[in-house]
């Protein structure tokens, strides 16, 4: 076939577009920093996960260490049934515990998890069953609201 | 007009059955070229260079005050809830999402759709297409494929180029000119654009209004009248139409996006 000008110009426009499109899926999307080899899966079951979602991230002392993989909900127990897939180089004590915690005042909830003391570790398959659930702001302000009416007549005596 | 008759009622729906006949049967003509388009694959780049090449100084430019602007725009809204790190991440889930496929496909359908037409309505009104009959030449395989696939393969390359230069626009104002921190710029439009769900579905739409932009045109020019009005019309309708089609389009590819 017949090599022509307009091929080079044209092989420039699909490189410059590819390029483009290469740009857009690694500097803003950040394809490379995916992790393609699943970790290990953990479950956990939580008694309230508040606003936690899917791919929220699992956060050891900041450090992101796994992802929430799926949240579902046992009518066994009534309670979350969460897994987590944590990531292969990181390893925890058998007995770790897990928190529901919130980065800021209103930002996004995500899953802390601290080391235990056990010499084993956690693997694939294992469940969490130290868990603690995400803060309500309700169930705070009603607690407020109950042990201040509580000690509300004592304080009225207290008073001179 | 005595449009409360009935006969004229009729005959209006049965006309506008026709267009609409003819309409999805060049679009299925196009659609079955795929094989005879590309097994010329001269004729397909030749419009590539032409719908694709020449477009890119418009796209490019375009795409730059965009991001000027949209990280301007951002800056103020954002700074005021004290979150201008976040300008990264607006302006690039505006640009990958909306705005880069449907501003790219508006500008391509007023850079190359009205060329488009103009050329096939001339060609008309000329009698070349009739000639290329009378030669056994198919001119739906010979001239209308070869610019509908040419079109269809610029479209989302144009959008992909828009989409990239917009962020360097934004990232120009938001870090060199306004002072962002470029670290937390980066970092949180990495955290929140998806390479799927977000670069993903930009793609897709801006292959679904190229579709959309080159058919139109496409469909214009060949059912122009063969007249130089004819043809002035026509391009005017295809810039209409394509754009309607275009926004209207989008609001229904981002609900379905949003529902998935």
């Amino acid at each position: 076939m017949q090599r022509s000008n307009t091929d080079v110009w044209v092989g420039l426009f699909v490189l410059l577009g590819g390029a483009a499109l290469l740009f857009l899926a690694l500097q803003s999307a950040n394809l490379l920093s995916l992790n393609f080899d699943k970790g290990y899966a953990v479950t956990a079951k939580f008694d309230n996960i508040g606003g936690l979602k899917p791919k929220a991230a699992v956060k050891s002392s900041g450090v992101v260490v796994g992802r929430v993989d799926g949240i579902t909900f046992d009518d066994k127990t009534f309670q979350a049934k969460v897994t987590l897939s944590m990531d292969k180089r990181y390893t925890f004590p058998k007995d770790s515990s897990l928190k529901i915690l919130t980065s800021g005042l209103l930002g996004e909830q995500y899953v802390g998890i601290e080391a235990g003391a056990d010499t084993a570790n956690l693997a694939a398959g294992d469940a969490i069953s130290t868990t603690q659930s995400a803060v309500v702001l309700e169930n705070l302000i009603s607690q407020f609201l109950y042990s201040k009416a509580a000690d509300g007549p004592s304080a009225d005596k207290a008073k001179p | 007009m005595s449009w409360y008759k009935p006969s004229e009622l009729g005959f209006a729906v049965r006309s506008q059955l026709a267009d609409i006949g003819l309409g999805a049967r060049l679009f299925l003509r196009l659609l079955a070229s795929i094989g005879t388009a590309f097994k010329r694959p001269a004729l397909v780049r030749d419009q590539i260079h032409f719908m694709g090449n020449f477009s890119l100084a418009i796209i490019a430019v375009s795409g730059v005050f965009v991001g000027f602007v949209l990280g301007l725009q951002g800056y103020y809204t954002l700074q005021r809830y004290g979150s201008s790190e976040a300008l990264g991440l607006l302006v690039a889930l505006s640009l990958v999402r909306e705005l880069g496929p449907v501003i790219t496909a508006l500008l391509f359908a007023g850079r190359a759709g009205t060329s488009l037409t103009a050329e096939i309505g001339l060609m008309k009104a000329g009698e070349q297409l009739s000639a290329m009959e009378m030669m056994a030449v198919d001119p739906v395989q010979r001239i209308l494929a070869p610019r509908f696939w040419g079109a269809v393969v610029a479209m989302p390359l144009l959008a992909a180029v828009f989409s990239a230069v917009g962020i360097l626009g934004g990232w120009a104002v938001g870090v060199l000119m306004i002072g962002i921190d470029a670290g937390s710029f980066w970092s949180q439009m990495q955290g929140g654009v998806d390479v799927w769900q977000d670069v993903g579905n930009g793609v897709i739409k801006s292959v679904v209004f190229g579709f959309a932009v080159s058919f139109i045109a496409l469909l214009q020019g060949f059912e122009a009248q063969p007249t130089p009005e004819g043809v002035a019309h026509a391009t005017t309708r295809t810039v209409v139409m394509a754009s309607l089609t275009v926004l209207g389009l989008d609001f229904v590819l981002t609900a379905m996006m949003f529902s998935i």
